[in-house]
């Protein structure tokens, strides 16, 4: 029995525990066998992985403390424009504006959307700035690993359709392979690994 | 799965005699009005053979050696931070400089009693925090100061005029201390303490570089309580006993075939100072088969290195072995500037590619199969141009992860993400867990 993820070590039945870089980029690759960069953003952490042909993980970076990269951001941000995270995706997606979020760390970031509300930014414009600024920082991060080969998109925030448009631009790549059920990659890259240790 | 161990281990014998001395240093300080003598506060890069030449009543208190030794009891570290943050001085300043002016505000020394008060300062300037952290020394006790800017450029452009400015800086510094203290500054026992200091810097490298043999005798946490006698007093006659001493015995293990981690199977470099409180992760590394062999930092924040005719890297021979003669106080000077500046730890001040260059070579001499950077929020003058020194290692090929953290601020390590971390990065080097 294997487990995955940033609880893996609570598992207390798991004979064997594989992380989360190295599961993702094998579950990854599995589904799209040309990917060599993985871009994973949950809610809890952004990460970027390269993976050779095998969908062995050979480098990884991932942000740190700071949420700013994460999508716990995009829904803080959510929650001040009183939207939920579809809606958010869907009113980003109808902007073409593009304002700059200088701040760094999602508690001054909630301020400058404030300030953006006060001076009645659309709200559609507000909801760009804010994925677009999660993207950059995502993107920054992937760049570390270098982007390489197919770029498949992993985590939750597959589903927020305007990440999915800020990250390809951001990254300056036309497109961004997504899996279907985005959220349980991991866990099949964890199956995966544990069926090829069997053998 | 349990791993059988492959190599014999067994402890350094000498480990109990460097935390006697290290101890020693510390009282030293704090007793040395007792008998009449001087203290003086400054970094460790300090040129300490200088005041050296004030007599062998002379002791210093070197500042980020002693806010490490805080930062292990996290209870004062915080105590020494809050109280810095409370003068006013932000979180994100080097918390070595946090912790040692906590400790100056709250009146308080890590080895008991008040903090003792230094006569002098006398220090080097090559990252932005040296001055700034003894100028606010020196401003509320009230002591003179005196600091040698020893940022010319990289070793490999030196040339007379860049010589001639640390040098001449360093005969005004003798000037100073004489006006400063009262005493007659001996010629002597200046060239006294070069010697030592040269002695004591070119035998921790050639110490590192014993370090290229597999097993690997030493392992980087050992290391730190080796190197930092260094730190603390290196041109004193007993550190340089004491590397000579060291040399011996490590290279006696390696002779023997005695490793630090008995299970080693891969080996790892480091960056930068690790965060103190939280060493622990050298152990967790252990339990992979991983041992840290050393780092650009822990070899050359006081060793002292040259090409040797093999190519190798090794410690740099010192001038009375070549023949070079130190006869005048003037000559003294020049030579003492002159192998400091070529401490490998300066170059990357200038430029980031120097620093890579070294750490490749060193992932190519010592055999090492992934780099490990702490991205050190505690330390802007080792973290400067870190990231491209990610960049230029990865590059060239070498497996290479970062953590974030403090050395001294346990406010921004966190642990769980680190090992998390650590796990990744053992997975991607095909490393697994071994049972204890
Ligand atoms: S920031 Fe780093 S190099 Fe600068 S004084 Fe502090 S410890 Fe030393």
């Amino acid at each position: 029995m294997f487990a995955t993820g940033a609880g893996r070590k609570q598992v207390a039945f798991a004979t064997e525990g594989v992380t989360e870089m190295t599961a993702g980029a094998k579950g990854a690759n599995y589904m799209f066998p040309m990917c060599r960069t993985v871009v994973d953003v949950g809610a809890e952490e952004g990460r970027g992985m390269k993976t050779d042909a095998e969908g062995k993980a050979v480098d990884f970076a991932g942000n740190e403390k700071c949420a700013a990269g994460a999508g716990s951001f995009a829904e803080a941000m959510s929650r001040a424009l009183q939207m939920t995270l579809k809606e958010f995706g869907e009113a980003s997606l109808k902007s073409d504006k593009s304002i700059p979020m200088n701040a760094q760390c999602t508690v001054f970031a909630e301020s400058e959307v404030v300030s953006l509300i006060h001076s009645s930014t659309p709200k559609n414009d507000i909801a760009k700035a804010v994925l677009d600024a999660v993207a950059s920082r995502v993107c920054a991060m992937v760049r570390r690993v270098g982007i390489e080969g197919e770029v498949v998109l992993i985590g939750g925030m597959v589903h927020n359709a305007g990440f999915v448009q800020s990250l390809k631009t951001a990254m300056g790549v036309d497109a961004v392979s997504l899996p279907d059920m985005p959220e349980y990659i991991s866990a099949l890259g964890c199956a995966l690994i544990a069926a090829e240790r069997q053998h | 799965m349990s791993a059988p161990n492959k190599y014999p281990t067994e402890s350094l014998k000498l480990w109990g005699k460097a935390k006697q001395l290290r101890e020693q240093y510390y009282q030293n300080y704090a007793t040395a009005k007792e008998k009449g003598g001087l203290r003086w506060s400054g970094s460790a890069w300090a040129l300490d053979a200088v005041p050296a030449g004030l007599g062998d009543d002379v002791y210093s208190l070197t500042g980020e050696p002693y806010a490490a030794a805080v930062a292990h009891d996290r209870k004062f570290a915080k105590e020494c931070m809050d109280a810095a943050e409370s003068v006013g001085f932000a979180r994100d300043l080097c918390s070595y400089m946090r912790i040692y002016w906590g400790g100056m505000h709250l009146d308080k020394y890590l080895y008991g009693g008040k903090f003792p008060k230094p006569d002098f300062i006398f220090q080097t300037q090559i990252c932005c925090s040296h001055s700034k952290w003894y100028q606010h020394v020196a401003k509320v006790e009230q002591v003179p100061q005196f600091y040698v800017d020893v940022g010319v450029g990289p070793y490999k452009d030196m040339n007379k005029d860049r010589l001639d400015y640390v040098t001449n800086q360093l005969l005004d510094g003798i000037e100073f201390l004489e006006k400063s203290t009262g005493r007659k500054f001996d010629d002597e026992k200046f060239l006294k303490a070069v010697k030592n200091e040269m002695r004591s810097t070119s035998r921790w490298a050639d110490i590192c570089a014993l370090n290229k043999a597999k097993p690997a005798p030493l392992d980087e946490k050992t290391m730190y309580s080796l190197y930092v006698l260094a730190t603390l007093s290196k041109s004193s006659q007993w550190c340089a006993d004491f590397y000579d001493e060291l040399y011996d015995e490590v290279k006696d293990r390696v002779a023997r075939g005695i490793a630090a981690v008995p299970n080693e199977k891969a080996r790892m470099m480091s960056d930068t100072q690790p965060p103190w409180s939280f060493l622990k992760i050298f152990r967790y590394l252990e339990t992979y088969g991983a041992v840290s062999i050393g780092s650009l930092y822990t070899f050359a924040l006081e060793g002292i290195w040259e090409d040797k005719p093999d190519g190798s890297w090794g410690g740099r021979t010192l001038p009375w072995e070549k023949g070079i003669e130190m006869n005048t106080r003037e000559q003294i000077a020049r030579l003492y500037a002159d192998w400091n500046l070529s401490k490998p730890q300066w170059q990357h001040f200038f430029d980031p590619r120097l620093k890579t260059e070294m750490m490749l070579r060193i992932v190519r001499e010592w055999q090492v199969d992934g780099v490990m950077l702490h991205l050190n929020r505690g330390c802007e003058g080792l973290s400067m141009g870190i990231m491209e020194n990610r960049g230029g290692i990865a590059k060239a090929g070498v497996p290479i992860m970062t953590f974030e953290g403090n050395m001294g601020d346990e406010r921004e390590f966190d642990e769980v993400r680190t090992q998390a971390r650590v796990d990744a990065f053992m997975e991607q080097l095909g490393l697994r867990r071994q049972a204890a």
